[in-house]
């Protein structure tokens, strides 16, 4: 069964925040990676390693840089 | 030693080892004769001949933030965690960046990195890999995050002679401060080594005690019952300042580092030239580096790793360049054998030894070998005398390498 929203959004706080130390209830959907998470690009490929073992999908370089915020990466999931 | 070279002394200590998270804590329970081996309970234990070793008193991975122990090796953890204190202890001075340096190095670098990384690789592929898994892997990780850690641009530098690694990184800091490179440097060394392969192939060079009934008594440099090294981890950093520096800011200085001195035996690549020739001469230049007599030394803090080979050889290159008066100790008897790590916290030792004046005792000594003609300190630490007085730090490593680093009372 595919996961929900609310279900992926509290998956990816607890990855942000292990990778990060951001709070996990900061990591909201409008929320941008770069501009108001103050993640770097390779903060962002280990997020996207532990989003690939967490969520089962695959998440190619190209489409990686497409994902500029929560709610990008909650789509790219659930599509 | 010129009386117009630049002097350099020791403003700084930071360790982490199988003793205790910090200097004080592992100084204390080597006074105490406390042995910081013990016995592994990892679920790998049974592939191995070996059933313990010197594991970290405080795991790096509580002390740390999780977002920064993450990216870091278990090696490089150490040595931040060291660095930090040491920095601390020296009164975190207010340096300009492009005048402070660090020489930190391991003896086999981020291994763990490596083994796990090649087990995601084969299981999951490439893309699960960390990003972060090539500064992790490489030997020169630890100087890097701490100079990041520091802002020191004077130049990081890793040191790889094995078990001299330390002592070496040391005696390239002392040289990057009298050449004027830098006004402070941060060195030392540092090792995470404790993994069933690394342990297997030194079993398998049939280097390691096997006594698994009594793991706290299977470090025992200069016993005839000793059979072999105790593996151990940790780190061990000083903070090294010319004395002119250390003065203008008024700060406690622990000692001199007056100098260094390097062989290599260019005999074998893991066993000791059988006359000591190589580690009498690396002595001797320390102490000519130094401006020594060998009568000025009291201490050393011998590199004594209890493998049935080298002790003896090591007493008798002691007694060949310093004499039979020096009173000698191996505190890997309580810590193990650091490797990369040995030298670092062996000079952190040798400082303190110098500064509080009291030699930390030998412990597991029941048994003397034949033969050994210094006085090796034993029983209860030994306190030193008043006045000026010198120790030496040997450390001695795989290839052949021969480094002995000098210290003075100031």
């Amino acid at each position: 069964m595919a996961k929900s929203e609310q279900e992926i959004l509290e998956s990816l706080g607890k990855i942000i925040n292990e990778i990060t130390g951001i709070p996990a209830a900061d990591v909201t959907p409008e929320k941008n990676f770069v501009d108001e998470l103050d993640i770097d690009s390779l903060s962002m490929v280990e997020i996207a390693v532990a989003a690939q073992d967490e969520f089962d999908v695959e998440i190619p370089d190209d489409q990686l840089k497409n994902l500029k915020t929560v709610k990008d990466v909650i789509n790219f999931i659930q599509a | 030693m010129s009386k117009d070279q630049v002097r350099v002394v020791v403003t700084g200590l930071g360790a982490t080892t199988p003793l205790g998270g910090d200097v004080g804590s592992t100084w204390s329970a080597l006074l105490a004769g406390r042995s910081g081996v013990k016995t592994l309970t990892t679920d790998w234990i049974d592939t191995v001949p070996v059933k313990f070793a010197g594991v970290a008193e405080v795991d790096p991975g509580e002390v740390l933030p999780r977002p920064e122990a993450r990216r870091l090796d278990r090696a490089e953890q150490f040595a931040l965690i060291a660095a930090r204190e040491a920095w601390q202890d020296a009164g975190a001075p207010e340096v300009d960046g492009d005048r402070l340096g660090v020489v930190v190095g391991s003896g086999i670098g981020g291994i763990t990195t490596i083994l796990d990384a090649y087990d995601t690789y084969r299981n999951k592929g490439w893309n699960r890999l960390s990003p972060f898994t090539v500064p992790m892997l490489m030997p020169n990780g630890a100087a890097g995050w701490i100079s990041i850690d520091l802002g020191a641009r004077a130049g990081a530098h890793s040191t790889v002679s094995a078990c001299a690694t330390g002592a070496e990184a040391i005696g390239y800091a002392i040289d990057m401060i009298r050449s004027g490179r830098a006004d402070i440097v941060v060195a030392g060394g540092t090792e995470a080594a404790i993994h069933p392969l690394n342990i297997g192939s030194f079993a398998a060079m049939r280097a390691m005690s096997k006594r698994n009934d009594e793991p706290q008594r299977a470090s025992r440099p200069f016993d005839k019952g000793r059979d072999g090294f105790v593996l151990g981890e940790g780190s061990g950093i000083l903070v090294l300042e010319s004395e002119e520096h250390a003065r203008a800011r008024g700060v406690r200085i622990y000692a001199e580092a007056a100098g260094a001195g390097y062989t290599s035996d260019g005999y074998h690549i893991s066993a000791p030239e059988p006359s000591g020739r190589g580690g009498r001469l690396a002595m001797q230049h320390a102490l000519k580096d130094a401006g020594l007599a060998p009568e000025d030394v009291i201490h050393v803090n011998a590199h004594a790793t209890s493998t049935p080979v080298g002790d003896e050889i090591e007493t008798q290159a002691i007694k060949d360049a310093i004499g039979g008066h020096a009173l000698v100790t191996a505190t890997k008897s309580m810590t193990g054998h650091l490797l990369g790590g040995a030298g670092g916290i062996e000079s952190v030792f040798t400082v303190l030894t110098l500064h509080e004046r009291i030699i930390p005792a030998t412990v597991n000594l029941d048994d003397p070998a034949d033969g050994i003609e210094v006085d090796i300190v034993s029983g209860d630490p030994r306190k030193l005398p008043d006045g000026q007085l010198a120790a030496i730090n040997n450390s001695f490593g795989f290839g052949g390498h021969n480094v002995a680093v000098a210290f003075t009372t100031r």
